[in-house]
């Protein structure tokens, strides 16, 4: 038995008033956003595990992950430190990195030796699974743009990577310590499957952003679509608002 | 990897939220079973796009999971989901215990654009699997069986035990009916008495002996060049009998056979995966 929101609107919306009234009085572990979330139907038999409930909220859809699934669209690249070198490009020119100014660039002890910023926070990957505390180490992208001489740019920038996947983001997302490039997870450093030597890290957003193998940013004026957001993932992705495919 | 306008861009508003209706329940092996939704809309799909399932309690909590379409995009209206029992996971406890048909179940989609294929693409494929992720593989095989002209394919199937063969009859006849569809199946656990597959996991040795025995039949590739300068630099050992590889199953598996493939020279572009699990 289930029931619609349109087949018998009344019924369904004295049910849903009294559910979650019910709910806030006696499940108090299901945080307020997941009760925000809409829906078009109940599936009567379906109560969910919830355990371990959250110790805080995590996003709408999402569910807690105690391990750190690896999720890429081709194979783990082979990646040497010791040729590794991350670029900053100007806008212009038609591909990641043709035909544009290089502004900035960093070798691998180059990038070790800039101030290193830790960072405690939680993941929240688009297939659903979110991740908390998790700890990294790396640079800030203010302290390469700083390195470099760079004037805070307007726009959006491309992060391009070794395979050849690109993901867009807008500057000011990644800039005031929300982006960081990481080579340290949990005391250790990267590994390769989950994007070592070096990602991309812009917690606040769906993981996808949060390029693996990341070997260089192209300043664009104009927002254009990465990877994923070609085949009609979000442009922006924000996870507490659910922004997973293009229309959301 | 270039973009590419994927199904579930632009104005299609495939990602809506809609309401399916189960047709089938079907019990393929002991832990997976196969259920067959009638969508409202009868939207199209490419193989090896998923869907989106969202469930909601009675109390308005809510989970959602993606389930890859096994079946062919030839009947549209229709897909078929892979559904493994996950111990204590509360998606796929709910479909394996509760769902019958009728039982009426809120999704998106379909969702996706590297993993797929289509006939447009002709080149010979290398399809590779781990248990349930046979799932969007079998979507591409059972799209390419309906073609009169189809491209050779081998597909590489990894299993525990023999009871976890999913749609054994249906790729066993493929096998012995199409002279251009190879099929390799490995036990990992248990070996039954006259088996006479593999029997181990999926290794470079494995892959080396089928990759033989289609160059045998199909016009060698040239050596890769691929981005990584390793694959560029390595030497070519086995021939590239194949001109795209998908890969499916869990994260060990699937980094393994990537990083092999790599290594016999296939582009970095022409190996595509789809991992699950943590």
């Amino acid at each position: 038995m289930e029931f619609y929101r349109g087949l018998s609107p009344g019924t369904v919306n004295i049910l849903r008033t009294a559910k979650i009234a019910d709910a806030r009085k006696t499940l108090v572990s299901i945080p307020p956003k997941t009760l925000d979330s809409s829906w078009n139907m109940i599936n009567n038999r379906f109560f969910g595990r919830r355990r371990p409930a959250p110790p805080r909220p995590i996003p709408p859809g999402q569910y807690l992950e105690d391990g750190f699934p690896v999720l890429s669209a081709g194979p783990t690249p082979p990646v040497d430190t010791a040729t590794w070198e991350f670029t900053i490009h100007g806008p212009g020119g038609n591909g990641n990195d043709s035909g544009t100014e290089t502004l900035g660039s960093w070798d691998w002890s180059a990038l070790n030796a800039l101030p290193q910023t830790e960072l405690h926070t939680d993941l929240h990957c688009v297939t659903k699974w979110s991740k908390l505390d998790t700890d990294w180490r790396g640079v800030t992208i203010d302290t390469l743009f700083e390195d470099a001489g760079i004037a805070r740019p307007g726009g959006f920038v491309m992060a391009f990577c070794d395979g050849g996947y690109t993901t867009n983001l807008p500057v000011e997302d990644i800039v005031d310590g929300k982006g960081l490039l990481v080579h340290t997870y949990d005391g250790e450093p990267l590994a390769p499957e989950h994007g070592g030597p070096v990602r991309l890290l812009v917690p606040h957003l769906y993981l996808w952003k949060s390029a693996k193998w990341v070997r260089g940013l192209k300043l664009m004026e104009q927002d254009s679509p990465g990877f994923w957001e070609g085949y009609g993932y979000h442009m922006y992705g924000d996870p507490w608002r659910e922004q997973r495919y293009t229309n959301d | 990897m270039a973009a590419a306008t994927g199904p579930g861009a632009g104005p299609g508003r495939t990602t809506d939220w809609q309401i399916a209706t189960v047709e089938s329940v079907h019990a393929e092996s002991p832990r997976v079973k196969l259920f067959r939704l009638k969508l409202p809309a009868g939207q199209k799909f490419s193989a090896g796009q998923y869907y989106d399932i969202r469930l909601t309690a009675p109390d308005g909590y809510q989970a959602q999971r993606s389930y890859s379409i096994s079946s062919s995009p030839e009947k549209p209206g229709v897909i078929e989901l892979v559904i493994e029992l996950i111990p204590g996971g509360e998606v796929s406890s709910y479909f394996h215990e509760a769902v019958v048909p009728g039982e009426r179940i809120e999704l998106r989609g379909p969702i996706g654009g590297h993993f797929t294929w289509t006939p447009n693409y002709i080149e010979p494929l290398l399809l590779v699997a781990g248990g349930s992720g046979i799932a969007p593989l079998m979507s591409i095989i059972r799209r390419r069986a309906t073609l009169d002209s189809s491209p050779r394919m081998l597909f590489m199937f990894s299993v525990r035990t023999e009871h976890d063969i999913l749609f054994r009859q249906e790729l066993e006849r493929m096998a012995h009916e199409d002279a251009d569809f190879d099929l390799t199946i490995t036990l990992t656990r248990a070996v039954p008495e006259g088996w006479t597959g593999e029997t181990r996991r999926i290794d470079a040795q494995m892959i080396d002996t089928a990759f033989d025995a289609a160059t045998g039949k199909t016009r060698l590739r040239e050596a890769g060049t691929g981005t990584p300068e390793a694959a560029k630099a390595a030497p070519n050992p086995v021939g590239q009998p194949f001109g795209r590889a998908y890969i499916c199953g869990g994260t060990g598996f699937v980094e393994s056979i990537a990083s092999y493939l790599l290594e016999t020279g296939m582009d970095y572009d022409d190996i595509r995966t789809e991992r699950f699990g943590p």
